[in-house]
């Protein structure tokens, strides 16, 4: 189908964009990738009134390091995170969750900003953001904002950014020492959505014993949910199959995903157990090997 | 009533001019009032792949972007592969290794085809599938489109 009707605006400064999405308020839409709009758009379950395109914002497409920590501008693609050095070495949760994202043609496109703002519960990077603590960086009419990305997240498609706001930066802290990291999922085909997905990050101490334990699930709720209760189980632990066979089946326990047509609720629930267990262990063997 | 506006962009080292509403996707553009029937409308939304063509050297979905986003940008579409009669390497690949039958998808997997064969000229076969992945056929199978991008690799890299 095609979309129906809209006005269209391409601002180059992020000022004017912010001013056009005010005056619009619940009528106006960012247009950044659109890989996730567009669609929307042709099946009518959007209709905005206005377009508010930001892809001639050049500013906001940037990957840069500050104190540590990984900055990432709203508009780069997807695409240039996938193939960059900087965020394989600052930050490598994301640098492996990406390529999960659709196929190539839409990580030409999409964007970093896109996806941390559409909130859809089966994409990668909201869990990243959610298991690494990430800050995402809000300007609007009345200035800039920073929120957690655990305060981001309110349910499907739902954000606190208000009419005018754009997201305009995500950042990442800095890594840890001696840490590992894993990123799995399960989706009937590659680049569809995720029946369920997990990200995870340990770190050890100088006796191997495990510190600030991240587990991070996708597609089995309505956000990224991280799963404190496996976490507690994990700390101050030494990393083992026993072990992890007890925090996966804690995960099985505490999420509640629903059934749809591609798998039972049960179903799910066995697959986020299976790769919590398999992201644990893949993390905690990259642990060591950095040390 | 929505106005029209003015792009101006490149095909195929071609300039075009054209008058769109904001709606107006890249793909129908193309077809509609450009004529190059060549790039195919499959899903609508962006999921099998058949209006894949080159954004900047880059593969994109051509259903998933309106033609007024590539006001000033230069496209690459099927029919830039061909040199007149001379089939392009790609083209001859997937003649000769039955990489089509029906052919609704093959314009979509050709360009997919160029922009990977560009950056990875000597895949494996595993490369070669999963830079498929996002390209649908319905009649092939695969087994023989697989076969005619490592045979492509190979006449590119024997051609220069």
């Amino acid at each position: 189908m095609k979309p129906a009707a809209f006005e269209y605006v391409a601002p180059r400064s992020l000022r004017k964009a912010i001013q056009a999405l005010a005056q619009a308020g619940d009528e106006g839409k960012i247009l950044a990738g659109g890989q996730s709009l567009v669609p929307m758009m042709a099946l009518r379950l959007a209709r905005p009134k206005l377009l508010v395109d930001i892809n001639r914002i050049q500013k906001l497409a940037y990957i840069r390091k500050r104190n540590g920590a990984l900055h990432i501008g709203a508009l780069t693609r997807q695409r240039e995170v996938e193939r960059s050095d900087l965020v394989r070495s600052a930050c490598p949760l994301l640098y492996e969750a990406v390529p999960f994202i659709g196929h190539t043609h839409i990580r030409n496109r999409g964007t970093i900003g896109g996806t941390l703002a559409h909130a859809d519960p089966a994409a990668e990077l909201p869990g990243v953001a959610v298991a690494l603590d990430a800050a995402l960086v809000l300007e609007g009419p009345r200035g800039e904002r920073t929120l957690r990305a655990e305060e981001f997240y309110l349910s499907h498609y739902a954000t606190p950014v208000e009419a005018g706001e754009i997201l305009k930066e995500v950042r990442f802290p800095p890594w840890p020492q001696r840490s590992g990291c894993s990123f799995l999922e399960v989706s009937r085909r590659h680049g569809d959505f995720a029946l369920a997905g997990v990200a995870v990050r340990l770190s050890l101490d100088p006796d191997g014993r495990l510190m600030d334990p991240r587990i991070t699930l996708i597609a089995v709720g309505a956000t990224p949910q991280r799963i404190a209760k496996a976490e507690d189980l994990l700390r101050g632990e030494m990393a083992g199959d026993r072990l992890f066979d007890e925090v996966a089946s804690q995960v099985s326990k505490e999420i509640e995903p629903e059934s749809d047509v591609h798998a039972s609720a049960e179903y799910k629930r066995h697959v986020a157990g299976v790769l919590t267990r398999r992201a644990l262990r893949l993390a905690s063997e990259r642990a060591r090997t950095f040390v | 009533m929505i106005k029209k506006r003015a792009i101006a962009l490149k095909v195929n080292g071609k300039r075009y001019q054209g008058m769109v509403e904001p709606r107006r996707t890249l793909v129908d553009f193309l077809r509609e009032d450009l004529k190059l029937t060549g790039t195919h409308i499959g899903c609508e939304h962006g999921v099998c792949g058949a209006c894949s063509i080159l954004l900047n050297g880059a593969a994109v979905r051509s259903c998933l972007l309106f033609a007024i986003q590539a006001d000033g940008m230069e496209l690459m579409s099927v029919e830039g592969l061909a040199q007149g009669t001379q089939l392009h390497p790609i083209q001859e690949a997937f003649w000769e290794n039955h990489g089509l039958q029906c052919g609704f998808c093959t314009p979509g997997i050709l360009m997919t085809v160029h922009a990977f064969l560009n950056e990875n000229p000597a895949p494996s076969d595993d490369e070669i599938r999963l830079a498929l992945s996002g390209n649908l056929c319905r009649c092939t199978g695969y087994q023989g489109i697989v076969k005619s991008v490592r045979v492509a690799a190979n006449k590119l890299a024997t051609r220069t």
